[in-house]
């Protein structure tokens, strides 16, 4: 798992894609920071980590899409698998090196949080909530896309199915207020994963919702790793 | 060692392997002979536990690969078809990330030095994968698999795509390796197979057709009883003079150059007629400006295999 785990972090900074996520977030995360708290002049940061997480339905595809797909196409998924390493393992090398890229990222809010320091004294037990949060919603969003990466060979099908996955997850509780039967929109809007996370956003830091993050990554990445045993047997 | 109980592989209604038994002991060399679609690669994707088999058991030094995959892929060192490259690496990070992923204990930088000076990359050392020929990225290929020294070596057709001094080179290295490994290689070419390995296992469409344990297959399959000559003299009285030496079944010509006739001399099997052909010959002043074994295609050798096969089945239903 280890060496997996070097390897795939290694090779978001020999290509291009770690550099383009990276630039990509902090340009749009700058851009909300300076809109929500900096010429507002407001200590508040909950504005910013609200919008950021449609900011992440577009970014993290681009983070996670060749994970899987990348090694099924260019059959290096065969060296991979005939190495004494369980499959689990494999998936897990790879999301954790996703989720250190993702948290290499979603560190600049911190460096904001300075910012606003050097003003006024901001909350920083909200902040610090709010980061977890983030980084709790991140970690759900690259298993997500690392479960669509393994179910194609292409790496463009991988990146399109995740983003539409991601959207769907994040507005599951839109879609459940449409729907007349209140037990099926309750279920939706408990699953919705924009409700779970506004949860940190107003300051509330609700164990339920820590709870449900990671067992959503647990549950993504449980499926891809199914994904990867299954292909064995077909 | 390997030892593999009839094992199948089925998709849907294709048996890609049918039923196939087969064992490999220490130090021995096993050639996999057979066209492409044989079934060649399923059985190496399954001994190395990349894919599973439907039914029946490979076990690798003991080892179900099924059972105890962990375990038993440790003992395995395996260069497929298409060598696994991640092509943005340098050969030297490649070979640093097999040495962390097969979880290996040997000095890290003296063992993976000896395997590049082995299958010879030291001055590609440091490039990337991405810029090495296709000649260079087989041996780094063959490279990764020796990482960790494992006893049992399985190589899909290890030798394509090279050019024929690296063919051979390659080969040296396998009969090397042999020595103190287990080794499985694939190949459609019957004179690699021949000339690397100490046992052959033919197969076709999923079965084997034929194992050497039991029939000595090499000697069999090297067609020393069928001859081609190019022989100078009147065409008649050559093939009369050829047809009269005892146990030639059948002399035919087959191309004419040189102002000579090329013939294909068929003699029963496991006679050796050479001599005899060259002394009468000689004696009749029809010069041999050429003699050499006919050589097999692949083809031949199934036509003959299952021919045979079918011989003997008829027998025994008489």
């Amino acid at each position: 798992m280890g060496a997996i785990f070097r390897r795939e972090v290694l090779s978001y900074f020999t290509s291009s894609v770690g550099y383009i996520f990276l630039a990509a977030f902090y340009a749009f995360s700058a851009v909300i920071f300076t809109s929500t708290s900096l010429s507002a002049g407001s200590t508040q940061m909950d504005g910013l980590f609200s919008q950021l997480m449609l900011i992440l339905v577009v970014l993290i595809p681009i983070l996670t899409m060749r994970t899987m797909s990348e090694d099924k196409k260019s059959k290096t998924d065969q060296c991979l698998l005939t190495a004494p390493v369980s499959v689990g393992g494999i998936v897990f090398g790879k999301f954790l090196a996703a989720l250190l890229v993702y948290t290499c990222a979603v560190a600049i809010t911190l460096v904001y949080a300075v910012i606003i320091q050097s003003f006024a004294a901001p909350d920083w037990l909200v902040i610090i909530g709010n980061f977890t949060g983030l980084e709790l919603l991140g970690a759900a969003f690259i298993a997500v896309g690392i479960f669509c990466s393994s179910l194609t060979e292409n790496q463009v099908v991988a990146a399109v199915v995740s983003f539409i996955s991601m959207l769907a997850l994040h507005m599951l509780s839109v879609i459940g207020d449409l729907i007349p039967i209140e037990a099926v929109s309750g279920l939706l809007s408990k699953l919705s994963f924009y409700e779970r996370y506004t949860g940190f956003t107003y300051g509330l830091f609700d164990l339920s919702n820590v709870l449900f993050f990671l067992s959503a990554a647990a549950v993504f990445l449980f499926l891809s790793a199914r994904v990867l045993e299954r292909r064995r047997w077909a | 060692m390997i030892e593999v109980r009839n094992l199948s592989k089925h998709y849907g209604d294709k048996k890609a392997v049918d039923d196939i038994s087969f064992r490999a002991a220490d130090g021995e060399i096993l050639g996999f002979l057979g066209p492409n679609g044989a079934g060649k690669s399923t059985t190496m994707n399954i001994l190395t536990g990349y894919i599973s088999s439907t039914s029946g058991s490979a076990l690798i030094d003991g080892v179900d690969i099924l059972e105890n995959p962990i375990k038993a892929k440790r003992n395995i060192g395996y260069l497929p078809e298409l060598p696994p490259l991640y092509m943005d690496m340098t050969v030297k990070e490649y070979l640093n990330f097999i040495y962390d992923l097969k979880k290996c204990r040997l000095a890290r930088v003296s063992h993976l030095k000896d395997i590049c000076s082995l299958v010879k990359i030291e001055h590609v050392y440091k490039r990337v994968i991405r810029n090495l020929s296709k000649g260079y990225r087989q041996r780094v290929g063959l490279a990764q698999a020796l990482v960790g020294n494992p006893n049992v070596l399985i190589l899909d057709e290890p030798t394509v795509g090279l050019d024929p001094s690296q063919i051979i080179e390659i080969r040296t290295l396998i009969k090397k390796l042999g020595k103190n490994h287990t080794v499985i290689l694939s190949s459609h070419i019957l004179s690699e197979v021949q000339a690397v390995c100490d046992k052959i296992i033919v197969i076709n469409e999923g079965r084997i057709v034929a194992d050497d344990t039991e029939t000595n297959l090499s000697d069999k399959l090297s067609g020393s009883h069928i001859l081609t000559a190019l022989i100078e003299g009147p065409a008649d009285r050559v093939s009369e003079a050829v047809r009269s030496i005892d146990g030639v079944k059948e002399c035919k010509s087959i191309n004419e150059r040189e102002n000579a006739v090329e013939y294909r001399i068929e003699a029963a099997e496991g006679r050796d007629i050479r001599r005899e052909l060259f002394e009468l010959m000689a004696k009749k002043h029809y010069p041999i400006l050429e003699l050499k074994n006919a050589e097999l295609s692949l083809e031949d050798i199934f036509l003959k295999l299952t021919m045979g096969e079918a011989l003997d089945s008829g027998k025994e239903s008489d």
